[in-house]
């Protein structure tokens, strides 16, 4: 691990950026339901691949932009998204060793985890929860990991 | 954590928070906005023609209309003993854009060019051409978050027109609907009804169009009413809105007793103002609060009708005073029996 010497910081807060730029990309509103939380699992694939690279951080620091953009409660996206961080960086080898599709298995409950979190939030502040399109992203972002993780590959494995 | 955020001294972050999300949020827009540039400057001139043309008797129709507006609004001050007509309730206003971002695909928000630096403030009306369109929510230096009225967690005290019932409106999530869940089944609606602004609440002046009723459902087995209707201001299209100012000290202006401008929700609780009503989400059904109206005359409202919520179901009261009309005294009784 420590073989390799230059941990991708700066990728990892580009990619972020573009995570960011696609999920308040405006789309029409049946795509937009079900569109996947890309910084969500930005954030994810970082935390696995670079762990000590300082994943929390960049959860946390991820989470709070998408309270901003979000306009929720502050602290709330910021709150889920550190969590399934810190799960994802405690058990990242294990998760790293699988192939795609087991590991989409893996990300699907942590998505839970992280919707569950912000639905109870959102639940104690107030707002009005009800709504069971919420948890499309879940599975959504569960499909797309397999091909998340192909292209963030791509930005940081030497080629 | 989050229950300080609640008391607003996060606010004072998120303001700066949101003016370096701004940026971002506009290079995001700016293909939409680069598109719509790239569609007017190749516009024909025959279509800007026929364009000019739909304006210039539009204009007309206006001008003859604002003609009968100075008559009509002379006559009211002197029926109403006022020495002279009273200027208008609104202010000033100013145009603002909307950028053309995603901010939360549950709810109904959008995000406007215009913000604190601006002199937008939280909690300040913002409407189109048709009719009302929302509230700020949040406010940057440069943007400002706005709920719209169709927003699952809007409410909005409104009065039928053409009766003068106050109710209260609830946004449905849905651009094309409001629902009127907390009038009795006895209530005088009709399909057709205009609703507009009651001037209750803090927020909104008196007598801004609101939506029409579209459809009124009567179930035998239920206490309320079911009433839809349709917002008047194109929520689904939206491209440009205005943000009004107000004067607080018109009979028709918001019930809010401090200068606008400053007053936020922690500020009047704070300071224990009597007649401050925080917008959003009633705490159950309560269909107008008749007791904001104390300090305004509001326009020909029939009291029964405001009178009739302070006996809604939870108060232990007897329903409101007998000596009102019978049937507002029906209905509130109808509205509490089975709750």
């Amino acid at each position: 691990m420590s073989a390799r010497a230059v941990e991708p910081r700066g990728r990892m807060v580009v990619t972020a950026f573009a995570a960011l730029i696609l999920s308040v990309l405006p789309l029409p509103e049946w795509l937009a339901i079900a569109r996947p939380a890309f910084l969500v699992l930005t954030v994810l694939y970082w935390s696995i691949a670079a762990p000590r690279a300082g994943g929390l951080t960049l959860g946390f620091a991820s989470g709070l932009t998408l309270d901003v953009f979000r306009g929720a409660v502050l602290g709330q996206h910021a709150l889920a998204l550190t969590t399934i961080t810190y799960v994802a960086v405690r058990e990242h080898q294990r998760i790293r060793s699988k192939p795609a599709f087991q590991q989409s298995l893996i990300v699907l409950p942590l998505l839970g985890v992280y919707e569950f979190i912000v639905f109870a939030i959102d639940g104690w502040s107030g707002h009005p929860v009800g709504n069971p399109l919420r948890w499309i992203h879940v599975a959504s972002g569960a499909l797309v990991w397999p091909l998340a993780t192909a292209l963030l590959e791509r930005s940081h494995s030497p080629r | 954590m989050f229950l300080d955020q609640r008391r607003g001294w996060l606010e004072q972050a998120r303001y700066y928070l949101s003016a370096a999300a701004y940026p971002l949020q506009l290079a995001v827009s700016s293909p939409t906005a680069a598109w719509r540039w790239f569609e007017e400057s190749v516009e024909t001139r025959q279509a800007l023609r026929a364009e000019n043309d739909a304006l210039r008797a539009q204009e007309r129709v206006l001008e003859m209309r604002s003609l009968r507006f100075e008559a009509l609004s002379r006559e009211n001050g002197e029926l109403r003993g006022l020495r002279g007509a009273l200027p208008p309730v609104a202010d000033h206003w100013l145009v603002a854009e909307i950028v053309n971002v995603e901010v939360n695909s549950l709810q109904q928000r959008v995000l406007i060019n215009r913000g604190a630096r601006n002199g937008v403030f939280k909690g300040q009306a913002v409407m189109d051409s048709a009719g009302l369109l929302g509230q700020t929510i949040h406010v940057g230096p440069w943007s400002a978050e706005v709920i719209l009225i169709t927003d699952p967690e809007h409410a909005l005290p409104v009065q039928i027109e053409r009766t003068g019932v106050r109710t209260i409106a609830v946004g449905t999530g849905d651009t094309q609907s409001l629902a009127l869940p907390y009038l009795p089944a006895n209530a005088d609606v009709a399909a057709g009804d205009l609703l507009v602004t009651s001037g209750l609440g803090g927020v909104f002046p008196q007598g801004y169009p609101v939506a029409r009723v579209v459809e009124v459902r009567r179930d035998a087995v239920q206490p309320l009413a079911q009433i839809q209707a349709k917002p008047l201001a194109q929520l689904n299209k939206l491209r440009e809105v205005m943000l009004v100012w107000f004067r607080p000290d018109h009979p028709a202006g918001p019930t809010l007793s401090r200068g606008q401008g400053q007053s936020t929700v922690e500020d009047d609780l704070a300071s224990g103002n009597p007649t401050y009503r925080p917008q959003p989400v009633p705490p159950r059904p309560a269909p107008a609060r008749a007791s904001a109206s104390a300090s305004v005359p509001t326009t020909g409202a029939p009291q029964p009708a405001s009178h009739a919520p302070a006996s809604a179901p939870g108060s232990s009261e007897p329903a409101a005073p007998p000596s009102r009309a019978p049937v507002s005294s029906s209905a509130s009784a109808s509205a509490g029996g089975p709750a």
